[in-house]
């Protein structure tokens, strides 16, 4: 018996296309989430892959409800959220936590990383020092605690994106949501920063929707699998399955275009 | 032994007003159609080797020792007309970030036609037709369209690909490829891979790929340097530095890129013994460097 923290079905989302915009019509929508029917089932991690413009941030957007969806039902945890208003979804705000890409623009450069971290504790009023949680966050993602009174620039990007993951921990959220989390990092702090999301993942039975261009990584870290292609899911798998026997050409060509570390002649030339 | 078309003995950087390395004692040749890999994380100086051939250093940053050849000339000991005109006409870079290295306010077919004009003194007819012809190589319908277009109108391969063509037009030798795929998407970066080394073929170029990722080097390098904090830790043809990777730093750059096709195998971050016994290897050098200076 699965048990579903997100149930979404006929999902679509559109955005109106400024540049198309006649003087004095409205403009019209260009359709980025095409009806996507998918769920989440608590304590797994799921992969969300695709091309730049398949439409994937926007999906984890419209998840964690930063986008309100033209029509299609989100239901999380057994509520409907896909038209809550701002202050039904208040209730929901802790569980529904984000993890960014970049972490120098996603951390308040003014603050002190301990102020980062305990601020969103504080404003959820959970229980206990806010101080506490923050040390006891930053204990998890292995940094030491003397980096609660640095800025973020006064600490390396592998680092600053581990304050990142945090914040996000430090409120035990139900979902997270991590949006092209190691793009930015070299092979040496990604492999640190996926390291350390597996261990959280299996520490907290955090559930996590990872979205990345990457399925080297997605491979690693994620249970099941949603590629998108053009606002629609072209292909749905447990990652084991996805990978031995990609049903979807889609899919396929995804997996032809990583560059392996190997010598191999062959590659440029294969399509 | 082929000559080498490009020649890099013993440079060093630094930061002018700290003091600070950047490059230290860099050497590396590039013999005419090879492509030479140039990998490291952020920070290893990579994009700077670039950067001090084709004479592009960020003002705060001079050179202190070294010399660079390009076919049998040092470019650090010409004035700066006579540097430009050579640089200008033998080399071009394929730049990381297409969209700021084009003027936003300029269509494309004056920027592509620019060097021909300027530095080689083409007629303006003869420059338009060559980019005509070089847009079409790099497989883009509709050439006559996109040469009137704004950089805005185009997609991001699609104003990859109208960089490397301009990179290609004045049929340089030494191409300098800084990060050209990194803001692409994997689909998009092999049909740009694939790209790049038909061109190289056609038109016999040497190329100095800059990359942080081994995947890539893997795929299209003969020969590679790894670098770090501005020192070449290892250089060797690409064939042995993968099958059998003779510096541990090197060893361990490879084993910290995930693979899906290895999702067991543990991810090894590199080990801080390897950055530590680097670390002290550097500090030796510069202890060096320094008595030799004073």
């Amino acid at each position: 018996m699965a048990d579903h923290l997100f149930k979404v079905e006929g999902l679509r989302l559109s955005f109106p296309d400024l540049a198309a915009k006649p003087l004095f019509r409205p403009a019209p929508r260009i359709e980025v989430l095409k009806g996507l029917n998918f769920s989440i089932t608590a304590g797994k991690v799921i992969g969300i892959v695709g091309e730049s413009g398949s439409g994937k941030s926007t999906l984890g957007r419209a998840l964690v409800r930063l986008l309100e969806p033209d029509s299609g039902t989100i239901l999380f945890d057994g509520a409907d959220i896909s038209h809550a208003s701002p202050s039904d979804l208040a209730g929901h705000r802790r569980h529904l936590q984000m993890i960014f890409q970049d972490p120098m623009s996603s951390l308040n450069p003014r603050q002190k990383v301990g102020t980062i971290i305990s601020g969103p504790v504080r404003f959820h009023h959970l229980a206990g020092n806010p101080a506490d949680a923050a040390a006891e966050a930053l204990e998890r993602v292995g940094l030491p605690a003397d980096i609660l009174n640095r800025y973020p620039h006064q600490i390396s990007g592998g680092q600053r994106q581990r304050v990142g993951i945090a914040r996000a921990i430090a409120l035990s959220p139900r979902f997270i949501l991590a949006d092209e989390i190691v793009s930015g990092l070299d092979v040496s702090s990604q492999a640190q920063i996926i390291t350390l999301l597996e261990k959280l993942v299996a520490d907290l039975q955090l559930t996590l929707a990872f979205i990345s261009h990457d399925l080297s990584v997605v491979r690693r870290l994620c249970d099941r699998i949603i590629v998108m292609h053009a606002g629609q899911i072209v292909e749905e798998a447990d990652a084991a399955d996805l990978f031995s026997n990609p049903q979807h050409d889609y899919t396929r060509n995804l997996l032809a275009a990583i560059p392996l570390p190997e010598i191999d002649d062959q590659w440029l030339s294969a399509s | 032994m082929t000559e080498a078309f490009l020649s890099i003995e013993n440079l060093s950087a630094r930061v002018a007003a700290i003091g600070t390395p950047i490059l230290r004692s860099v050497s590396l040749k590039v013999i005419p159609g090879e492509t030479h890999g140039l990998v490291g994380e952020s920070g290893a100086g990579k994009s700077m080797i670039g950067k001090a051939i084709m004479g592009l250093l960020p003002r705060a940053i001079e050179i202190t020792e070294g010399e660079i050849w390009l076919e049998g000339r040092n470019l650090l000991d010409m004035k700066r007309g006579e540097r430009r005109r050579i640089i200008g006409a033998q080399t071009a870079i394929i730049p990381q970030d297409p969209l700021t290295a084009l003027n936003p306010s300029r269509r494309i077919g004056p920027q592509m036609t620019d060097r021909l004009t300027h530095i080689l003194g083409w007629a303006e007819r003869k420059a338009q037709v060559r980019a005509l012809g070089l847009l079409e190589e790099v497989h883009i319908r509709d050439p006559k369209r996109v040469m009137h277009s704004y950089p805005h109108e185009l997609s991001g391969g699609m104003r990859q690909r109208v960089l490397i063509a301009a990179a290609f037009a004045a049929e340089p030798k030494l191409i300098v490829a800084d990060e050209p795929t990194t803001a692409l998407d994997v689909t998009v970066q092999k049909q740009i891979l694939r790209l790049i080394a038909e061109l190289k073929a056609h038109h016999e170029t040497s190329l100095l790929f800059v990359t942080h990722d081994m995947g890539v080097v893997a795929k299209i390098c003969q020969r590679v340097s790894v670098l770090f904090s501005g020192r070449i830790v290892e250089q060797n043809e690409a064939a042995s530095i993968f099958s059998n990777p003779g510096h541990a730093y090197t060893k361990s750059l490879i084993q910290a890129t995930p693979r899906y096709d290895r999702p067991d195998e543990s991810l090894l971050p590199v080990d801080p013994a390897i950055l530590e016994a680097l670390d002290r290897e550097i500090a030796t050098h510069d202890r060096q460097q320094g008595t030799a200076d004073g």
